[in-house]
């Protein structure tokens, strides 16, 4: 237990000139292009963008599940060919198998890695105190709240001690007030881990809120538009999100989504009579907004 | 049986809050209340037994009443047994070890054909879910022999084996094994791939995450392929008996209709349904015990 809580820092992930392209009918679709992020080690890292922009793709493909069709992810160095306990994932449907009780799901990747049943029991126990779940170790995760669920997700992603985080939108499907505390949990496990953290969410105030560097992508095909340093300083409050630094770096990056979002629906918006709409066009530089 | 209202979910608790408030101290309810209470959550099924075992008094009282007096219209009931008459027989069959010889003979057939079938038909589908060349070359084949009933395989079957409880065996075997097969198939179809995602972000290997993933996954879709087979292989048990058997349910039932024993049949009828019928609640309550999370 001690070892995963006070391991050296490290999870840094490098993707450089990465695309990925499906094939269909009609010929190959780009899906993300051109595209370079990296991830330091203990640094929490978010990506927006438009719906449909390729961000869960990027991350997929960080997590080892789709291979990038030109470019290359590696973490640490080392290439990433195939999902790995070093990478730990969490999913917005939570994804918790439902035949195991919460302790048995926090004790997957244990149990994977050979653990014996006493000592992974006992490490299992210890990660869910931490996220406020012992109580209910044995439960099955059919019995608890979207909240609940999605916590042993994350403390079944961090169980195995991985290197970085991947978080593919995980508050998405719960309600705002849910969100909020699961944001608290989320960055207090992040802050005691020090690991990567890489969250892909469409919720500007989250990435915000959670992140020390923000990544926007353009609409499909994904890029990287822009790159966001947060310097909102730690341990952030709820109140922080009225204060104007926020609220300028919400704007800014309001009218860059926005900017993407409108040439995502493309033409259709222009026959609809849009044109009244009152729409940031980011010619200037971002700093400028800030 | 429990309402839906039973049903809840524990209130998010954040784990700042760890430290609780002293109890309040509680007088615990008085017996009364607890059985009141007992009674209003489970309100539900009381009623249902209560009508259960109304409607199976009603259907007596009809049978008796139809056969006392020998009502004729459209279907003839004039050699019908009543209920008191196959009540008579079946005090006397009971002590007669020959009628329990026909029951444990045709209880070891479906042992041993639906439990053959089992072991063959939810790997095979394990393995035809989770891998593609398999089930390309199978499938076909199957899809072939699925639509024909277990009772025109009956002149095969006493061909192929060389003794007849051999061939009923199979019959039992054959019409056991497509459900399950088919069932256990689509469970595997079923399976949620992020889960799959899920084990594998979490190290498990192909054969980590077949027993872990995709048996568990597939275990309800077996079971429902299990119950359907249960209930076909009694179907073909029944069929092959009474054409090809010395002994069984089935064949006592034709003997008694060859016999003019006719309350014998009946006995054999109910005999038969009661056989399915416990079978069946011992698959269920089997999956309730393999599957606790299912429980409600």
């Amino acid at each position: 237990m001690n070892e995963i809580l006070t391991k050296a820092p490290q999870g840094h992930i490098d993707v450089r000139n990465f695309s990925l392209s499906y094939d269909s009918i009609e010929g190959p679709v780009e899906a993300v292009t051109d595209t370079q992020i990296h991830v330091k080690p203990g640094e929490f890292v978010s990506i927006v963008g438009p719906s449909g922009c390729g961000k869960s793709t990027l991350l997929n493909a960080v997590a080892g599940f789709l291979k990038p069709t030109t470019g290359i992810v590696t973490v640490d160095g080392e290439r990433v060919n195939g999902p790995s306990a070093e990478r730990g994932m969490v999913f917005q449907q939570y994804s918790l198998f439902p035949w195991k009780t919460v302790r048995e799901n926090v004790e997957f990747g244990l149990k994977m890695r050979g653990m014996p049943r006493s000592q992974r029991e006992r490490a299992a126990r210890t990660l869910l105190g931490l996220a406020g779940l012992e109580a209910f170790e044995k439960h099955y995760p059919e019995k608890l709240s979207g909240g609940m669920k999605q916590r042993v997700g994350i403390v079944r992603a961090l169980a195995t001690g991985p290197k970085v985080l991947l978080l593919d939108e995980p508050f998405g499907a719960l309600d705002a007030q849910t969100r909020v505390i699961m944001q608290q949990i989320l960055t207090n496990m992040w802050q005691r881990l020090k690991i990567s953290v890489l969250f892909v969410t469409h919720d500007i105030d989250e990435a915000i809120f959670l992140s020390d560097r923000v990544y926007c992508m353009t609409a499909r095909p994904g890029s990287i538009k822009a790159e966001i340093p947060i310097p909102l300083e730690r341990p952030r409050q709820q109140s922080m999100m009225m204060s104007s630094e926020f609220l300028a770096l919400r704007r800014g990056l309001m009218s860059l989504i926005r900017e993407e979002s409108l040439k995502a629906m493309g033409g259709e918006l222009n026959d609809m009579g849009l044109q009244g709409l009152n729409i940031e066009l980011h010619g200037h530089s971002l700093a400028d907004v800030i | 049986m429990s309402s839906p209202a039973l049903v809840r979910h524990p209130e998010d608790s954040m784990p700042a809050i760890a430290e609780a408030a002293p109890a309040p101290a509680v007088t615990p309810p008085s017996f009364g209340t607890v059985a009141l209470r007992w009674y209003r959550l489970n309100r539900g099924g009381l009623r249902a037994i209560a009508i259960g075992i109304i409607s199976l008094l009603a259907f007596l009282l009809v049978w008796h009443l139809l056969t006392t007096y020998r009502v004729v219209f459209f279907v003839r009931f004039t050699n019908v047994p009543s209920p008191l008459a196959v009540y008579a027989s079946f005090t006397k069959a009971i002590h007669d070890p020959k009628f329990l010889l026909h029951i444990a003979l045709s209880c070891r057939r479906i042992i041993f054909g639906f439990s053959l079938a089992a072991i063959v038909g939810v790997p095979l589908g394990l393995i035809m879910g989770r891998f593609k060349l398999v089930h390309e070359i199978v499938f076909p084949v199957a899809e072939v022999l699925r639509p024909i009933p277990a009772i025109a395989w009956v002149p095969m079957a006493i061909m192929l084996w060389p003794t007849n409880e051999q061939s009923i065996v199979f019959i039992t075997f054959l019409g056991s094994f497509f459900p399950i097969l088919i069932n256990t198939l689509h469970g595997m179809s079923l399976v949620d791939p992020v889960l799959v995602r899920a084990a594998q972000c979490l190290g498990a290997r192909e054969r980590s995450i077949f027993r872990e993933v995709y048996f568990p996954a597939s275990l309800p879709h077996i079971f429902t392929g299990l119950t359907v087979g249960m209930g076909v292989a009694w179907v073909s048990l029944i069929a092959a008996e009474m054409i090809s058997g010395q002994y069984g349910i089935g064949y006592f039932t034709w003997e008694a209709y060859s016999l003019v024993q006719y309350a014998d049949i009946a006995l054999g009828m109910i005999a038969i349904g009661v056989l399915g019928l416990g079978s069946s609640l011992l698959i269920r309550g089997a999956g309730q015990l393999v599957m606790p999370w299912r429980l409600k």
